[in-house]
């Protein structure tokens, strides 16, 4: 019999890590969706955000400034990889766009190790950040908590952004016919600068906001991007809230499977067998997933293009 | 005339045979040394390197009188390109010597190239099961540890502080199995779960965390190498269990200390952990390589280097053994069992598995006199113990 305490416990983990993917989707998704390019190197952008706030975080002490720093430096980052090198691959194929981006993600790896070392950084958090919140008698750790406010606020702004700005309705326009954007006389260039630029600051957000669990470290980007690529597959190519619903889904079940797999597996197999075949299969489930989306819905849940 | 014709004889003799001597001893030798400089893990890498700097100066780069030389590869923590760059030593740069590897399952992908190339490995790390048992061979050397024993050691640990219950985390690899397997076999309370994590890539430890609390065990064990052990550790001050002590084996090290002391993670001083070996080892070869080091790199070496500097002083007795002929295998694999030479551990024997037979400490982490923070030895928990699959090696001790 599971313990509903460690029910909701590991709901609230799931819904925490799907709102870390989130943010990290967010930004992968309008960059794909609106300028149908696909970016490897959003997760270097990712790691960027994570040194650069756990930098600033460890000289002034303060996580906030952290952020506060990474946000712009990243954002700024962003736009001159799209202005110098991405512009030049959207009438590229996607195979010209993933070997260009894959070549981004280990110069910056490599940048990474030239300027911090090979160890990664520690982020100090104020130590109230460092405690739990018991609530029903459930231990949340604070820093979770602050997690979730700060997606559901991102995920607030971009909705409103997308939905009620003017250049939210031009995003949308974009993400659905980019062609017509442009024969309508709008600057497309500079919405997919903007856009992309806003991708890196959100990736930086995700960073600085992972930092403190995971600690900064080279690589750190690519072993979260897989999952991030499933989420947005699922979620629908282009739609901030298919990313939303992905993400959470995909925590959630990434969360669950961890858990619980194992003891479901020992009903019916030996004990040492499954001890080793539930973390292979707890891993599996979010492909599998995503395969059982792509058969039934191939354009994801929440398609964003119509044509 | 009788002293003359002694006389001629004799230099006539070393005429013909100080060249031949002459003509054996290798002009240089070279080391091929594996493990990982790039990515999280490089870290221990580096430290690998260093230590095999320390080594290299206190022998002056000679062994034997013939110069050394250490080539370093990086097997980018994976098992492919570990046997690809163990492969490029052994036919390209032709090494004489294999040394090094982190990761158990790196050494396992690479030991078949060494041995088809009838060279000696001596491991500087991985002490895995399989290597230590039926893969053992004549030409292969450890000088660390088999895995098993660190939490076995671990376990007669927790059966003297009397903890009745456990719960365990690990990564799914071979390692981490053999850790698992390792405290299993020697604690006697009850294990009250147990979660095998995807290695290497998780590092979001919510899910067992909450799991480890919800089972209300009276501590938990812990094995997380390299950068895991920071996410490890953070979550675990964040996830309220700072009341449940946390026993850990190879993962608070002198690598992991400086960033979990820069983090503020204070929940970490006090934890235990067991090893062969700690900074503040009371042997004067320890000594020697421990304030060498500190000088030269400002700060501990850890365990992963102490082996590396016993590998590199292991060869250098091998081949001052065979008088700088390498040619000599058989010479020097009987000088590297007879493991005579300053170990940082002090004197141990080698099994027939050649894995040393050696001591086991625990340690705890405390801050030194300059408030860095360090694992000290609190007391021996084994003496002489010998890994449980030198049985299943076919090897004969003969030494």
């Amino acid at each position: 019999m599971v313990d509903p305490h460690l029910l909701f416990e590991q709901l609230f983990n799931g819904v925490q890590y799907g709102i870390l993917l989130f943010l990290l989707a967010a930004g992968l998704t309008l960059v794909f969706g609106i300028m149908d390019m696909m970016n490897l190197a959003h997760g270097s952008l990712y790691m960027l955000g994570a040194y650069i706030a756990a930098t600033v975080a460890l000289a002034t002490d303060s996580f906030l400034l952290g952020i506060a720093v990474a946000l712009p430096s990243t954002l700024v980052v962003g736009i001159f990889l799209e202005v110098v090198i991405l512009r030049k691959l959207y009438d590229r194929g996607h195979l010209d766009q993933v070997l260009a981006t894959f070549g981004m993600i280990l110069f910056f790896n490599e940048l990474v190790r030239l300027i911090w070392g090979p160890a990664g950084i520690e982020v100090p958090l104020p130590s109230i950040l460092n405690q739990s919140l018991t609530l029903f008698s459930i231990p949340l750790p604070l820093y979770r908590i602050l997690v979730i406010g700060v997606g559901l606020a991102v995920a607030g702004f971009l909705y409103v952004l997308v939905v009620k700005t003017k250049l939210g309705m031009l995003i949308r326009a974009g993400a659905s016919n980019r062609e017509m954007v442009g024969a309508l006389g709008i600057d497309i260039k500079k919405i997919f600068t903007l856009v992309f630029g806003l991708g890196a600051a959100l990736a930086a957000l995700a960073g600085a906001m992972a930092g403190p669990i995971f600690a900064a470290t080279i690589g750190m980007g690519e072993n979260i991007l897989i999952q991030v690529l499933v989420v947005i597959v699922i979620g629908g190519i282009g739609s901030i809230r298919g990313a939303f619903v992905g993400a959470l889904m995909i925590g959630v079940i990434e969360i669950m499977g961890r858990s619980f797999l194992g003891d479901f597996f020992k009903l019916f197999l030996s004990g040492n067998a499954a001890e080793t075949a539930a973390p292979a299969a707890a891993s599996m489930l979010i492909y599998i997933l995503m395969a059982g989306v792509l058969f039934f819905r191939p354009q994801g849940l929440f398609p964003a293009r119509s044509g | 005339m009788k002293k003359t014709f002694i006389l001629g004889v004799s230099a006539l003799a070393l005429t013909l045979a100080a060249p031949q001597a002459m003509a054996e001893k290798a002009k240089e030798i070279k080391i091929g040394f594996v493990t990982t400089l790039s990515g999280g893990a490089g870290v221990i890498g580096k430290d690998m390197r260093n230590s095999v700097q320390i080594a290299l100066d206190h022998l002056g780069n000679k062994m034997g009188g013939v110069p050394v030389k250490v080539l370093f590869e990086d097997d980018h923590f994976k098992p492919e390109v570990g046997k690809q760059k163990t492969e490029k030593l052994l036919h390209k740069d032709k090494v004489d010597i294999m040394s090094g590897f982190i990761w158990s399952h790196v050494v396992l992908a690479s030991r078949n190239s060494v041995v088809k190339a009838g060279k000696f490995l001596i491991i500087s790390n991985a002490g895995t099961s399989k290597i230590a048992g039926r893969l053992c061979h004549k030409n292969i050397f450890s000088t660390s540890w088999q895995n098993d024993q660190v939490p076995m050691a671990m376990g007669e640990v927790l059966n003297k502080r009397g903890v009745k219950s456990l719960y365990i985390v690990a990564p799914n690899y071979a390692a981490g199995r053999d850790m698992v397997a390792g405290v299993e076999r020697t604690f006697k309370g009850k294990i009250l779960g147990k979660d095998l994590t995807k290695w290497p890539t998780q590092l979001d430890f919510s899910a067992e965390l909450a799991k480890a609390r919800a089972s209300k065990a009276d501590g938990v064990f812990i094995f997380y190498p390299g950068r895991a052990t920071n996410a490890f550790m953070r979550q675990y001050a964040q996830a309220g269990l700072t009341k449940t002590p946390l026993y850990s084996v190879f993962s608070v090290d002198s690598l992991s200390l400086p960033k979990l002391q820069q983090a503020k993670l204070t929940n970490v001083l006090g934890t235990y952990s067991t090893q062969f070996w700690a900074p503040d080892l009371d042997t004067p070869v320890n000594k020697k390589f421990v304030a060498d080091y500190r000088k030269k790199f400002g700060s501990y070496p850890s365990h992963y280097g102490a082996q590396s500097y016993d590998s590199i002083m292991l060869i250098d007795s091998a081949v001052r053994a065979a008088g700088g002929d390498l040619k000599k295998m058989d010479t020097m694999r009987a000088a590297f069992r007879k493991a005579d030479y300053g170990s940082v551990r002090g004197k141990y024997v080698y099994g027939n598995n050649h894995f040393p037979i050696q001591d086991f400490y625990l340690r705890k982490v405390v801050a030194d006199a300059d408030g860095k923070w360090t694992t000290k030895i609190e007391q021996k928990v084994y003496t002489n113990h010998q890994d449980v699959y030198a049985s299943k090696c076919k090897m004969k001790k003969t030494w």
